[in-house]
């Protein structure tokens, strides 16, 4: 029709988008088709031995990894674990570092959203600079901080060296934490399962006190009583089943290389290495300052008539924070929370810098270097994190919905 | 109208990084500029000096390259990479080189898609311990603390030999080399291993040199050499003889300095390597005749090159020992140039 008023087929916004979009089609699959081709040539058409990936990955590792969570786990031996069991270590280690970080992060920032908005001049204030400092610094420069901080405690790796917490028990040294390390028995699985059933009395108590309290207005103090629950009946099916527990604790070798003597014993009691301590704290005190964010603005989600209306009726402070306050706040807090768990989770892969082995400094880095399988081997770490992710994110969406708004 | 022009763009991209692998000569030629790859500083090999000019073995083997394929020993794009990174780097066309204190072993010839030209230092990997450990051979070190770093032979090497003597070990492996030193001088580990030029270099760094010693055992051969892309024998070739032109020219006297006067040397060994008259062996390689003069012009020859970065003279005071030429009972014996 513009065609037929003497106006060009260029001018034709329907003719143009449909012609440009043909050209975006056929550049994007020209983009994929260069890229695939020039991977398998340039790429899988230099390796010359027929090896396939799965091959190289069976074959043995060859290289020592660090003395951590996974290592334990999988009981990695330099001779004879495989480079998949060297995946694993650094999966488990990825994991336990995450854990760890999110549970000390999520307490510790809860606190410091609270502290925030104490009335208290010194807990305010402290909540503040904290926030404001660990917010506002790199996170790596916060790592090779508390590298250095430990690395100033002890400068040695024997017993000598060793800052002693108590003596026999816990110690300090350049290379790590040393722990008593605990160990079921037989008859272990006894107070395991009086936990168990502990835990769900607890929860049936909780349960039946708030029904109590819906029907007749009188209290009962749930949580002490469910508390005690939880402390009484494992400790008393310990000692039913004869305290089944044996405890090893750190032990200093006197004989043997001169490294040796006066040096602890390793796979003897429980040792975390300094990297893993230092890592740990860095990503949860950085995450912390977020998350008191993320709990301060929650709070103040929460209208003024909320805490004055709980006044009114005659609840304590704590009490109105508890089962008020934080009720409603957390229903602003959830989701935000969760792109700090994936953050912090996210972030353990800087650990390459200070040698601690989670997924990417061992299989993406070591791993990598020794079999030269770069495409795949980064391919499994972009899905190991993606797994991550994306478990992290359903339970986070999971607890959301149970905590959201009931809309009657 | 931008959409279409980055896409292109981007096609475009991917098509040259096809291109790129066949004919690395002409494109260096093209790009008026040799991409070297090198460490992130070792002194010694290849570090930037504080006027941020790049110094060290590697670093004039790019030069000597960059001399006989462009005339300019200077037309050299460095391009520091980690241990980890440096292999893709080479295969995926990101360097023409790969100068970077490179162990030549079966698995990284063979099987990485690059090939090794030479060697330009024999090295072994060597342990440095704290003088006031008491142990004074590497078989004492049973329950030792070894911190190295990531992605390299090294890692393999210690791995062998302690487990080849029973020897018990945990090893803490870094990815960046000063952290390295940092984490040894702070009483992490109490060994600390790599190469023994990299130990001798690394030592300089430490807060009191002269109280750490270097233990005498070698565990490993690491020849050290330059490497190039396995799918340009053009290419491996020109690096291949611009080595064995530096060697030679060792052996047969000639210098930065008096290879002026060496154009009319006598001597048909030396006229071969300069390309002096009817000489022209740089033809068939795609050079011009003069290619190994431009080259040793640059930079000097092997011996020079030795002398000014890891020399005795140098801090880091390495013996030539096995890197000595092989007339003078040592490894280093080039192809003729004939």
């Amino acid at each position: 029709m513009s065609a037929g008023r003497g106006k060009s087929l260029l001018y034709d916004p329907k003719l143009r988008s449909i012609f440009f979009q043909a050209l975006f089609g056929v550049a994007l699959i020209w983009l994929l088709y260069t890229g695939f081709t020039n991977l398998f040539e340039n790429y899988y058409g230099k390796f010359t031995s027929d090896k396939t990936f799965g091959g190289i990955m069976d074959s043995p590792a060859g290289i020592a990894i660090l003395t951590t969570f996974g290592t334990w786990l999988f009981e990695y031996s330099s001779t004879d674990s495989s480079n998949w069991t060297a995946f694993m270590v650094g999966i488990a280690n990825t994991l336990i570092v995450a854990f760890i970080g999110i549970i000390i992060a999520t307490v510790w920032g809860f606190l410091l959203g609270v502290f925030r908005l104490s009335k208290n001049f010194v807990l305010r204030s402290f909540a503040t600079v904290y926030i404001e400092t660990l917010r506002n610094l790199p996170l790596l420069l916060q790592i090779f901080f508390w590298i250095i901080i430990f690395r100033l405690f002890s400068g040695g790796l024997k017993e000598k060296d060793a800052v002693v917490f108590v003596d026999g028990a816990l110690y300090y040294n350049a290379d790590g934490l040393r722990a008593p390390f605990f160990d079921w028995l037989e008859g272990g699985h006894i107070v395991f399962w009086a936990l168990i059933v502990a835990i769900f009395s607890a929860f049936a108590i909780s349960r039946w006190a708030r029904e109590r309290q819906a029907s007749t207005g009188q209290q009962f103090p749930a949580f002490w009583v469910g508390l005690l629950t939880l402390i009484a009946v494992p400790t008393i099916a310990f000692f039913i089943a004869g305290k089944p527990l044996s405890i090893e604790y750190p032990t200093v070798i006197t004989e043997g290389s001169i490294l040796k003597r006066g040096a602890f014993e390793s796979g003897h009691g429980m040792f975390v290495a300094t990297e893993m301590i230092a890592l740990t704290l860095a990503l949860a005190m950085y995450t912390a300052a977020f998350i008191a964010e993320i709990v301060r603005a929650g709070i103040n989600s929460v209208a003024n008539g909320q805490s004055e209306a709980a006044g009114a009726l005659g609840i304590s402070n704590s009490v109105a924070l508890r089962k008020v306050i934080l009720p409603q706040a957390m229903r602003v807090v959830i989701p935000p929370l969760t792109s700090q768990y994936l953050n912090l989770t996210k972030n353990s892969s800087l650990a390459a810098a200070i040698g601690f082995p989670e997924v990417v400094a061992l299989f993406g880095g070591t791993i990598l270097n020794q079999t030269g399988r770069a495409v795949e081997i980064i391919m499994l770490v972009i899905m190991v994190y993606l797994t991550i992710s994306l478990l992290t994110s359903a339970f986070m969406n999971w607890f959301n919905n149970r905590m959201k708004l009931e809309e009657r | 109208m931008k959409k279409t022009l980055f896409l292109a763009s981007a096609a475009a991209v991917a098509l040259t990084a096809g291109i790129a692998n066949a004919g690395t000569l002409e494109d260096v030629q093209g790009k008026g500029k040799l991409a070297c790859g090198v460490s992130q500083g070792l002194p010694g090999f290849s570090a930037a000096t504080e006027a941020g000019v790049y110094e060290g073995l590697d670093v004039d083997f790019c030069r000597a390259v960059a001399a006989a394929v462009l005339g300019d020993g200077q037309a050299v794009e460095f391009t520091p990479l980690s241990a980890k990174d440096r292999f893709t780097a080479l295969s995926s066309g990101e360097i023409d080189v790969l100068a970077r204190n490179t162990t030549w072993t079966i698995s990284r010839d063979t099987d990485l898609g690059i090939s090794f030209v030479g060697v330009t230092y024999y090295d072994g990997q060597g342990m440095m311990v704290p003088a006031d450990l008491g142990v004074s051979s590497a078989l004492e070190l049973d329950g030792a603390v070894i911190c190295t770093n990531t992605g390299t032979t090294t890692e393999l090497n210690i791995t062998d030999y302690f487990n080849q003597h029973g020897m018990s070990f945990e090893l803490v492996a870094i990815e960046n080399s000063d952290e390295v030193v940092a984490a040894y001088d702070s009483g992490r580990c109490n060994v600390f291993t790599t190469d023994r030029s990299g130990v001798a270099a690394e030592r300089l760094k430490l807060a009191d040199p002269d109280a750490h010693i270097v233990l005498p055992e070698i565990i490993s051969k690491e020849p050290l050499g330059p490497s190039v892309r396995n799918d340009d024998d053009q290419w491996m070739k020109i690096n291949r003889w611009v080595l064995n032109a530096l060697l030679e020219a060792e052996e047969f006297g000639i210098t930065a300095a008096n290879i002026d006067e060496m154009l009319a040397s006598e001597n048909p060994s030396v006229q071969r390597i300069l390309g002096v008259g009817e000489n022209d062996l740089g033809a068939p390689m795609g050079l011009s005749a003069d290619w190994a003069y431009k080259a040793i012009k640059a930079v000097g020859n092997y011996g020079e090159i030795y002398e000014r970065n890891v020399g005795p003279s140098t801090p880091l005071k390495l013996e030539r020992g096995v890197n000595a030429l092989w007339s003078n009972g040592g490894l280093q014996y080039a192809a003729p140039i004939r």
